[in-house]
């Protein structure tokens, strides 16, 4: 995108927003504070600045660092929903204690499983709130999960059908499977959940010649070529120096972080990291703080009070800092501010490890993550971590950075340490799939997949916001959450898609906020426009049974969206020129 | 009609309002000034900010940006020699099977956890290949979102039934299967009574569940009554918070790190007399001890229902990748919510479990496997014996054996680098043999460097005594 055209479309956003301030008759020379900011992004001296609902505030504020439009969005949840959600998980609440009590005196037949006779005097394994919610909430709608498949998890999956006689306590296979059944569930983002072609033809190759297993720790004998050759590819994709690769995605996080922090080490962490991070931040040892999601105020205070005060009670400075973000946050489907994270962390001079397990080859014009987005340095970021579990159609987790760093983590990682290497056929997935996303395969498949998932993103979004669907996260995520917020439609909306052959994921608490109940989609650049306009018809039409169509804003142009001028405040004239203070 | 009622009632009231705020009156009037300040302190209290100790800072904008200015961070990572033991790893080119090649050299295999041969077996590799043509490589999502496979569900059958327990689960990684399933259940509060020379894995299941924990010496049995009964007193001094404090033991059947296995009936007869729940992790010897190979229950006999939870990694004996928790419904399923290393990652590969289910196969079909691996096992023990310098540690029937020395240097490193020279020297006479790895600083309690000494039913007596035999030469050498 050439200079000139963002500048153009960054001021436009900004003189928009200024306009709509005066309308308003706020007038900004009350206000000259700000002369004396020391902060980037923040002005600590203004106490009093209306902050806008915190649902809104994702349009971009430091526009002079981003090279496109990035436009983020999170409609409010109307009030009267709100409330009906609330009382919604109140009746289930008092139903679930009425049928525990029923339970409990023998009316309702029990399903749970009980503890062996022999044990009944131990401490019980589990307290009884605990499982109240997955006992009385959760095993109502259980059948939305674990939908066994039995085919490729591709464009469309075959499932085996199933069905209960005891209300998802437990499930019998009727021996049937469900055809063709439009996935819009799995990661797959560039299609290479595949049994054909040459990633399929590939791993064949490798598992006649080294078997499925390893039987050792890289760093005892399990230190094949093709993980060398894995490891050097996915340097040279990422653009760094040096690369390791790791069995687990999962554990590729929560057994690297404590390689990179310790005590007297801080970390922050976005609030709505994955478990993973979490886990690895808790695991290292270090002090951990939460930053609000993708809010970098909120981070720039954590940073600045984090120098200035120190480590708590002693007040020695810290060590080393650490900022853990996500590229793509899987359920809101937010891309991170990372051009503003990178300005952060060079000026507050913390580390930063970004987690690309949604975003590598889903984003980017050359499918190379967030960095490849925003088109920035990888170099500026200190720990490249992904997964190869979405795009890639494998399994396991990679970091990339610089050489001492990976050189460290040979030496020091948990996992290249005590776990089982990478099995050779899922290397070897990696290692077409990534070829043919690079062009080293000599064709244009590659770039053609990156294409048709870029324009299934837009046209999928597009067409969902149209229909008046509360839609959350970046106009580029392929990840699509959709807002359903009532309990009961959680389990309503998966069961009348799979009944129009359609499979979707749903999510409700603990993994969102409890009101915030949503599906989610994942767009895939398998997806034909046919099969979108399907899922699309078939979404809308379930949409108008239960009543899903939330949105009050329905006609917006998708690059500038009119509510969010609620956040001219944050657009105060010294933020046109944030970098002044970087280059004082 | 109503206004005299209203009248009366009002009457009424202004009577008791009288009343009542007549001792108000009476009182005396510092007595109402002091309660008046006591009640605008209390307004004051609760309006003003809430007290933080970070936020009460003296400094200055400018002191501010000065203290931001001169702050200087570690480097990420301290700076490495180039030569640290542990930063080049021999390469193996082509499978890490009975014959493999090591930094271009062919040789026997000693190093690889391969016990009965699975990786290079065709029928495994077959059946992988069968499912890598129905279902592709990647599964592209966790259990709970379309990643839950037919063959998952197989191999989980099969795991339980193999077992002869009543559930199983599978995770996808091995070293992620004790540390996700601990945390799941021990929570804040808990106790969990682990063996010292337990495994990194459960050492870090227990960092994440942050229950409390008492280390008692390896397979003391004494010393753990000990701290039960320790634990028992404090049970009586509090039995309000002995109701809701769970306790675990935590062992692993055959250790990993010592090659020995634990006194599972000493330690049942222990958990039936303080009520402690005993976790099993055993990678090293499902798929080896038993007769049906099911591991050390088998081994002593032990009923099974008796151990709360079993563990095993399915990269040793199995040679697929990934990991399985078997037991009760009752302690198991809980996992499938609570287990985070099982909710939160994508599901295994199912070409990895259909290689794991054909190997339950085979070993369903040829129990006579086990008894082969255990005569080899005796044989390697018996044949490492007589190695000058250096000493056995493990049983006669562990397929995992260490070579220490028998007199420390004193410095760790020059151990290593010792018996590091005995690895080379063995490579060089096609001898494929490895270091124990660990990370110095991590581990609770680090052990002794060694060497380690894998048996699989694929080593020949040729092997096995060419391997003794050059041992024996290079500890000769080397250690003289």
């Amino acid at each position: 995108m050439p200079p000139s055209m963002t500048e153009s479309s960054a001021n436009k956003l900004i003189n928009g927003d200024v306009c709509h301030r005066t309308a308003n008759g706020k007038k900004s020379s009350g206000r000259n504070g700000f002369v004396k900011n020391h902060c980037l992004f923040q002005q600590p001296q203004q106490k009093k600045y209306r902050r806008p609902s915190e649902k809104n505030n994702h349009v971009v504020r430091n526009t002079s660092l981003y090279n496109r439009p990035f436009v983020e969005q999170f409609e409010e949840t109307p009030l009267l929903v709100a409330v009906l959600t609330y009382v919604g998980y109140g009746i289930l609440t008092i139903f679930g204690y009425l049928r525990d009590f029923l339970r409990n005196w023998g009316v309702e037949n029990c399903h749970v499983a009980r503890e062996r006779d022999e044990q009944k005097d131990f401490v019980p394994l589990y307290q009884d709130f605990e499982n109240f919610y997955t006992r009385n909430l959760y095993m109502r709608i259980r059948d939305n999960w674990n939908r066994p498949i039995c085919s490729v998890p591709g464009a469309k999956m075959d499932l085996v059908e199933r069905t209960s006689k005891d209300y998802n306590w437990t499930f019998e296979h009727t021996g049937k499977v469900v055809k063709d059944v439009i996935n819009m569930g799995s990661y797959n983002y560039l299609g290479f959940a595949e049994n054909t072609g040459s990633c399929a033809d590939n791993a064949t190759g490798s598992t006649h010649k080294y078997g499925v297993g390893v039987g050792s720790t890289r760093s005892e004998m399990g230190n094949l070529d093709i993980h060398e050759e894995l490891e050097q590819l996915v340097a040279r994709f990422l653009g760094v120096e040096s690369s390791m690769a790791f069995g687990m995605g999962f554990a590729t996080n929560s057994m690297n972080i404590p390689a990179l922090a310790g005590k007297g080490c801080l970390i922050l962490s976005d609030e709505l990291n994955h478990a993973s991070l979490a886990l690895g931040a808790r695991l290292s040892g270090a002090t951990i703080r939460v930053f609000k999601h993708n809010n970098m105020v909120s981070l720039e205070k954590l940073l600045r009070d984090a120098i200035v005060h120190g480590q708590p009670r002693t007040h020695r400075p810290w060590k080393k800092m650490l900022i853990l973000v996500e590229g793509i946050y899987s359920m809101e489907g937010s891309i991170v501010r990372l051009p503003e994270v990178i300005a952060l962390k060079k000026h507050y001079k913390a580390y930063l490890y970004l987690d690309e397990a949604h975003s590598i080859g889903a984003l980017g014009p050359r499918g190379g993550g967030v960095v490849d987005y925003f088109g920035l340095d990888p170099k500026d970021v200190d720990i490249m971590m992904g997964t190869f579990t979405k795009s890639f159609g494998a399994a396991g987790g990679y970091i990339g950075g610089k050489r001492e760093l990976i050189d460290y983590l040979r030496s020091h990682s948990h996992s290249s340490i005590y776990a089982t290497a990478m099995s050779p056929p899922v290397s070897q997935q990696i290692i077409t799939s990534m070829k043919i996303i690079m062009g080293e395969d000599n064709t244009t498949l590659g770039a053609e997949r990156l294409k048709q998932l870029s324009e299934n993103t837009t046209y999928f979004r597009r067409k969902l916001r149209e229909m008046g669907f509360i839609i959350y996260g970046n106009n580029d995520s392929p990840v699509v959450p959709m807002m359903l917020y009532m309990p009961a439609k959680i389990g309503a909306f998966g069961r009348e898609m799979l009944k129009r052959n359609i499979g979707t994921v749903v999510v409700g608490f603990p993994a969102t906020p409890i009101i915030e109940s949503r599906a989610r989609f994942c767009v895939s650049a398998a997806h034909t426009r046919d099969m979108l306009d399907t899922a699309l018809e078939a979404i809308s039409e379930v949409g108008d049974v239960l009543q899903l169509k939330y949105s009050r804003h329905h006609d917006f142009p998708s690059s500038l969206d009119p509510w969010s001028s609620a956040e001219s405040l944050l657009l105060e004239p010294s933020h046109v020129k944030p970098s002044c203070h970087i280059t004082n | 009609m109503g206004s005299p009622q209203v009248v009366r009632v009002g009457n009424n009231t202004s009577a008791r309002l009288i009343l009542n705020t007549w001792p108000l009156v009476c009182a005396p009037a510092y007595h109402l000034v002091l309660e008046g300040i006591l009640i605008l302190w209390i307004i004051r209290l609760l309006f003003s900010k809430t007290y933080k100790l970070q936020e009460r800072s003296d400094l200055t904008e400018k002191e501010k940006e000065d203290l931001i200015e001169e702050w200087q961070p570690e480097p990420l990572v301290p700076p490495m020699s180039k030569d640290h033991p542990s930063l080049n790893y021999d390469i193996v080119t082509g499978p890490p099977s009975h014959k493999i090649i090591v930094n271009g050299k062919e040789c026997i295999n000693f190093a690889s956890f391969n016990f009965l041969g699975f990786l290079d077996n065709e029928r495994v590799k077959q059946k992988a290949l069968t499912s890598l043509r129905r279902y592709g490589v990647g599964t592209c999502g966790p259990r709970g979102f379309y990643g839950t496979f037919d063959v998952h569900l197989e191999l989980e059958d099969r795991l339980a039934k193999f077992m002869k327990t009543e559930e199983a689960i599978i995770y996808s990684y091995g070293f992620a299967t004790i540390a996700s399933a601990i945390p799941a259940y021990s929570k804040r509060g808990d106790i969990v009574f682990v063996d010292e020379a337990a495994c990194f894995s459960i050492q870090k299941g227990l960092q994440a569940s942050r229950s409390f924990i008492k280390y008692f010496k390896h397979n003391d049995m004494e010393d753990l009554e000990r701290l039960l009964k320790e634990q028992e007193i404090e049970d009586q001094r509090n039995p309000r918070k002995a109701r809701v404090t769970r306790r675990f033991i935590i062992v692993e059947g055959l250790y990993i790190n010592t090659a020995d296995v634990c006194p599972l009936p000493d330690l049942v007869k222990l958990k039936y007399k303080y009520k402690v729940r005993i976790f099993l992790e055993e990678s090293m010897s499902f798929g080896v001890l038993g007769e049906h190979g099911r591991g050390v229950t088998e081994h002593f006999g032990v009923n099974i229902d008796d151990i709360d939870l079993i563990s095993a990694n399915m990269e040793n004996a199995v040679a697929s990748i990934g990991g399985f928790c078997c037991g009760r419904s009752f302690v198991i399923d809980h996992q499938r919510l609570s287990g985070q290393g099982y909710c939160f990652s994508a599901s295994l590969p199912p070409m990895l479990a259909a290689a794991a289910i054909e190997a339950l196969n085979i070993m369903e079909e040829d129990p006579e496997i086990f008894a082969i691996l255990r005569e080899k096992c005796k044989h390697v023990h018996k044949a490492l014996q007589e190695s000058p310098g250096v000493k056995v540690i493990g049983e006669a029937y562990a397929p995992a054996l260490h070579l220490q020395l028998e007199r420390s240097s004193g410095s760790r490193d020059t151990d290593v680098k010792m018996l590091r020279s005995i690895v080379d020297y063995c490579l060089e006479r096609q001898i494929a043999l490895t270091l124990a790895r660990y990370l110095d600083k991590e581990e609770r309690f680090l052990p002794p460097p060694s060497i380690r000494v894998v048996v699989t039913i694929e080593q020949t007596e040729e092997d096995i005594e060419k391997a003794a035999s050059c041992i024996r030469e290079a500890a000769l050498a080397i250690l003289k």
